[in-house]
């Protein structure tokens, strides 16, 4: 880690920009790839900023939650509520699942960090899989239980009334003083978003206080020793990530107002600590390119079927064209769960680092090649331990 | 009272099913010192060793009845399974005691599962973070259940016990009850008795060989065995094999109560893990006694007249104890001092 | 991609570059033809259909069998194989070459049995693959998550296995239909058989799935047996998933009930009635009576996983293979010789949404979903399997007979795990839409 200190703060702002040109750009770029609709790319950028809030306690601190979804469902329901009983549009929304996921955060992460390592992931296991599973059922007053939370055209919304726009045909859509959220403006507004949350990540990695963040990864005992109390450091990384989490689950209410309690499920949690690590954890990019891969995966590989398999292999003979079929048929469709269990344990065995070690290590075999083998070897950045 | 008393029983069978699985979690933590996420996917093979097994000697014989047809249109197939035919009442009799038959089949088929995972994965994740055992142990659990799912699918594959075994006993009236009010299951109390002599096993096998002693001191301190010129790896790796069979015949008892099907062993793992969690990372009785109490809370807590004055308890009780046990003892109800208290 | 995963600066810039120079405008500010009519209007020689079944979670087989029906209502569209109920159904005007002059294709996608999972697919499928129409599913929750999607987006859902009063009921759509039944069909169909069987003296304990499905059935069945005059016990709920029910069974055991009503589904109803017999509640006598158990909603192929506990266990089905009716026949016939076995309820079910879906926008002559629901709503037909069935326009319900069933005391096959006992026509179970409440509102085309 100790490279990234090295970094400059003039090599951040092109790094800070080139992300938010590809962000902004998603719907040019992702077109070859099949993923430039407007769902799947609301569904990056707020996995995304899941990913990255994630990271901040995670890739820094070490601390291994895994119970971030309770935030991310704590912010959803948050956000519902605010479009029923407030009105649609997203911004009071956003405000009130940030603070009530946060002070959520606050009490698990208060109780949570009085223990380390295995000890820390079961307590917010425990947690996160209480609320879930009170959320699924004797919380259905208020979550609406299996049938996840709605905006109906009977509640109250006061702002909306207040200004004459109670009433409305057809569906109910969060809008932004008039601007609807929905389709590539909902992306947008995600991706501004995101890229605010990007732009916090980037200042907590360079400041102090992320220093101080990453000293408890590497021995929290000698910060101990040295007189300092790492617990607040902690929590404050724990809530600021529960933080992210409630933005992430209210964007997703932005787009979809809909909040279901299997947001909250353990699964739920394990996703993005997967999506963190496959993408590089301690890195500045690598979640959000972990979140991506994922998200993609889940859209597009559990959408392929033999149909669409003999399509693509339609150039090869009948007899090798059925057997490839039926091999590839095994990691599409309703076997994606199985490419996504090889690709997680291949990462993890080759690439621990994740992807963004990946990319340097190929950074810095080109740059062996090219300088005949000198000085590569500075770009290899440590594994994240 | 009655109602007492089964729900005591139940916690009984409950935690004989726990404390099996979380033996063998906590034999792995405690000696290869490797959080393994694919402990659940084990118990999960076991059961469908079961199934493997009642379904090659239930292979039966196919002879086509040419006149008659099914709606669908194929011809109506004739099934005699072989091994009655080849073996007469003998067959018969395997075939009714298929699940407990397959505990033969399942032993060596789980130890050399259990084998290759040491060698081939887990041995290289002894000096990686726990957070990369989690990941690695995992994504190996889904490539397990989404491999089994391809060949059994996703539905539940029953299972029966044994004809004699499958009605449910009155032992009520054994202990001078009124009769007919304590019943319990034959099956069950056979899986109770059975995750007894299990753990009775291991704990023999741990505290009277020779090989048990090294083990053990190979939990307390692996170096200083290792200055002994004892190749305590090797012995670890004999002890995972134990684990993945002390799963896997879990599993393969476990059937008849619940029919397998390929996700079992993602439903259990959150749960074993709360209960080595609660016993103490890494001490054996500690998981057994945590696996029984968090049998018997959870039963009890399931009770209409509990359930009245707490809603939904019965939906967190195992967690909230979790929670409670980490923070009042962190290091649970039997960890030694010092092993991963955080 | 490679561009991405390794951000350096000139590569990506240059990548960047070249991807955005070497395209066309994507077709999501183009293509989206806001001068149609209505979204997804199809404009070549196709027409796509989504397909959005469970294919991974615990009703992936189930979801299995929905695709398999949905790619043989495909062919018959298209006019390949043996046309299966187009031959049966009465009136239609399908004829086997596509709909409105065009071919049918379809897309797939997984609902994980999970609402943001199923609506995530759901909108690729609507704002990628240009879908007219969603159909399929397998639980209540993830069709109304999925209704109320489509009555936003602007197309037509057609509801795959949902069985909750609600997607009729409460948060029923203009744009939504359901062909298969619901709670409160099986509370009116199962309670005369019942009362034939065990008398009108019983005592009832009802074990739910503590979810709003389990929830709403639970009401239908304690109604519909109150009214014959049995005695409610007690009705205990337990978590989802529970895995061993043995807690929940044992006080069974000790109350004066002599019935248990399981409302359960999937998996959780395999283990619940696998145990509940294990505890010898078949062979108990309360009150001198001889203790019965009722699932109110069976599916033969989850029933499958009971194995031989289901045997003598009456509840209710949408509809089964064995039925000699014409359009069921037919079904059979051409779904075995396609996959060499029988269709399951859920394929039926599926088969029938997909053949009805395309009918209507045949008789509309139209995909534009207004029209579409124009012509189901109120419509009449025949021989899809159910006898006569009305899609009523009130609330979007199909009223048909409902077959109430038993477990087959000598199966023939691994297929033969049910018998009908009976069925009930469509008259006993029809209610009064008003009594669940909700409202269709306006329906959505879209654009």
């Amino acid at each position: 880690m100790t490279k990234i200190v090295r970094e400059t703060a003039h090599g951040d702002a092109i790094r800070f920009s080139l992300f938010a040109v590809l962000i902004l750009a998603m719907p040019v770029w992702l077109v070859p790839f099949g993923a430039a609709y407007p769902d799947l790319m609301q569904k990056f950028a707020i996995y995304g900023l899941f990913a990255i809030g994630f990271n901040i306690l995670f890739g820094l601190t070490g601390y291994l939650s895994f119970g971030h979804a309770a935030f991310l469902g704590v912010g959803s329901y948050t956000a519902v509520w605010s479009f029923k009983l407030l009105g649609m549009n997203p911004l009071p929304a956003i405000a009130l699942a940030i603070l009530l996921a946060g002070a959520f955060a606050w009490v698990i992460g208060y109780v949570s960090l009085r223990r380390t390592g295995i000890y820390f992931a079961i307590l917010t296991l425990a947690f996160a899989q209480m609320s879930y599973n009170l959320a699924y059922s004797v919380l259905t007053p208020i979550t609406n239980g299996e049938t996840g939370l709605r905006v109906l055209n009977s509640d109250p919304r006061v702002l909306d009334h207040m200004m004459g726009a109670g009433e409305v045909d057809g569906p109910l859509v969060t809008n932004l003083f008039g601007m609807e959220m929905s389709g590539l403006p909902g992306f947008y507004f995600c991706a501004v978003w995101l890229l605010i949350g990007m732009f916090i990540s980037f200042r907590i990695f360079r400041s102090p206080f992320g220093l101080m963040l990453m000293a408890i990864k590497s021995n929290q005992n000698r910060m101990n020793y040295t007189g300092i109390s790492t617990r607040p450091y902690a929590l404050t990384a724990f809530v600021i990530s529960g933080m992210y989490a409630g933005l992430a689950g209210a964007l997703l209410c932005v787009t979809d107002p809909l909040a279901g309690a299997e947001r909250m499920q353990w699964t739920a949690s394990g996703e993005v600590v997967l999506m963190t690590i496959l993408g590089g954890a301690g890195t500045l990019l690598g979640p959000m390119l972990g979140a991506g891969i994922i998200k993609y995966s889940e859209n597009i590989f559990s959408a392929f079927n033999e149909q669409t398999l003999h399509n693509i292999f339609g150039f090869l003979p009948d007899g090798i064209e059925g057997a490839v079929v039926s091999v590839a048929g095994l990691f599409v469709g309703e076997g994606w769960h199985l490419t996504l269990g090889l690709l997680f344990m291949l990462i993890v065995i080759f690439l621990p680092g994740g992807l963004i070690e990946g990319g340097h290590r190929i950074q810095a075999a080109v740059a062996r090649r090219g300088k005949g083998g000198g000085s590569g070897h500075q770009a290899q950045p440590q594994a994240a331990e | 009272m009655d109602a007492i008393l089964l729900q005591i029983l139940n916690g009984l069978d409950k935690g004989g099913a726990y404390a099996l699985i979380a033996l063998g979690l906590t034999l792995v933590f405690g000696t290869l010192g490797v959080v393994n996420f694919a402990h659940g996917a084990l118990f999960m093979l076991g059961a469908f060793c079961a199934v493997t097994f009642n379904q090659l000697i239930g292979l039966e014989k196919v002879t086509i009845d040419p006149t008659q047809t099914t709606p669908w249109g194929s011809p109506v197939e004739i099934r005699v399974p072989m091994i009655e035919e080849w073996l007469g009442p003998t067959g018969t009799f395997i075939l009714d005691y298929s699940v407990p038959f397959s505990i033969l089949a399942a032993i060596p088929v789980m130890i050399v599962i259990g084998l290759i995972m040491e060698r081939g994965l887990i041995q290289f994740f002894y000096r990686r973070p726990h957070a990369e055992q989690i990941l690695v142990t995992f994504g190996l659990a889904i490539v397990l259940q989404e491999i089994i799912k391809s060949f059994f699918g996703a539905n539940p594959i029953p299972q029966n016990p044994p004809d004699t075994l499958r009605a449910a006993a009155d032992i009520g009236a054994l202990f001078g009850f009124e009769p007919g009010n304590i019943v319990y299951p034959y099956w069950r109390l056979v899986y109770f008795l059975f995750s007894a002599i299990v753990i009775g096993c291991v704990f023999a096998f741990l505290q009277l060989t020779t090989f048990g002693m090294v083990v053990r001191a190979g939990m307390a301190d692996r170096e200083t065995v290792g200055l002994f010129g004892i190749d305590i790896e090797k012995r670890f790796t004999v002890v995972f094999g134990l684990a993945a069979v002390v799963a896997g015949l879990a599993g393969v008892m476990y059937t008849p109560i619940l029919p397998p099907d390929y996700h079992m062993g993602m439903d259990f793992l959150v749960l074993s893990f709360v209960v080595v969690v609660v016993g103490g990372m890494g001490s054996l009785p500690g998981a057994v006694a945590a696996g029984f109490m968090l049998g018997i809370l959870q039963s009890f807590a399931s009770m209409t007249e509990v359930k009245s004055i707490f809603p939904g308890i019965d939906q967190i009780i195992i967690y909230l104890v979790a929670v409670i046990i980490l923070l009042v003892r962190p290091r649970g109800l039997m960890g030694r001092k010092g092993v991963m208290e955080g | 991609m490679v561009d991405f995963l390794n951000p350096s600066r000139r590569g990506v810039l240059k990548g960047g570059a070249a991807v955005g120079a070497g395209l066309a405008m994507p077709t999501i500010f183009s293509s989206k033809a806001w001068a149609a009519d209505y979204l997804n209007k199809p404009t070549g020689d196709t027409v796509t259909f989504g397909f959005n079944v469970p294919q991974t979670g615990p009703y992936a087989d189930e979801g299995a069998d929905e695709l398999r029906a949905y790619q043989l209502a495909v062919k018959h569209l298209n006019g390949e194989g043996d046309g299966g109920m187009l031959n049966t159904m009465n009136p239609t005007v399908l004829t086997g070459n596509g709909v409105l002059g065009k071919k049918v294709a379809f897309v797939t996608g997984d609902t994980q049995t999970k609402s943001d999972a199923a609506r995530a697919s759901a909108k690729r499928m609507i704002e990628k693959d240009g879908a007219l129409m969603i159909t399929g599913g397998s639980s209540s929750g993830v069709a109304i998550a999925v209704q109320s999607l489509c009555q936003e987006a602007g197309v037509i859902f057609m509801a795959g296995l949902t069985h909750s009063n609600d997607t009729t009921g409460k948060d029923k759509r203009r744009n939504g239909f359901r062909h298969f039944f619901n709670a409160y069909m099986s509370g009116a169909a199962l309670a005369p058989v019942l009362k034939d069987e065990y008398g009108n003296d019983r005592k009832a304990y009802h074990l739910t799935a503590d979810y709003t499905w389990g929830w709403t059935q639970e009401e239908s069945i304690k109604n519909s047996t109150e009214a014959l005059g049995w005695e409610t016990v007690n009705a205990v709920r337990t978590p989802l998933g529970a895995g061993d029910f043995s807690q929940y069974i044992t006080p069974v055991l000790n109350s004066d009930a002599d019935v248990l009503i399981l409302n359960h589904y999937g998996k959780d109803m395999v283990n619940s009635l696998t145990q509940a017999v294990q505890f010898g509640l078949r062979d108990k006598q309360v009150n001198g009576k001889d203790f019965a158990v009722v699932v109110p909603l069976y599916s033969r192929l989850m029933a499958q996983g009971a194995g031989e506990n289901v045997k003598g266990i009456l509840g209710t089905t949408n509809w089964h293979w064995s039925l000699q009716d014409e359009g069921s026949k037919a079904f059979v016939k051409s779904f075995g010789e396609e996959y060499g076995f029988p269709p399951s309820q859920a394929a039926h079910t599926c088969y029938v949404q997909a053949i009805l879906y395309a009918d209507a926008c045949e008789r509309a002559g139209t995909f534009a979903p207004c029209g579409v629901v124009e012509a189901l709503e109120g419509f009449e037909f025949d021989g899809m399997g159910n006898g006569p069935t009305l899609y009523r326009a009130a609330d979007h319900q199909c009223f048909k007979k409902v077959l109430v069933v038993k477990g087959n005391e000598n199966p023939t096959s691994q297929f033969d795990i049910l018998e009908v006992v009976q069925e009930v026509p469509a008259e006993q179970v029809t209610y009064d839409p008003s009594i669940f409440g909700g409202e269709l509102g306006e329906c959505n085309n879209g654009a």
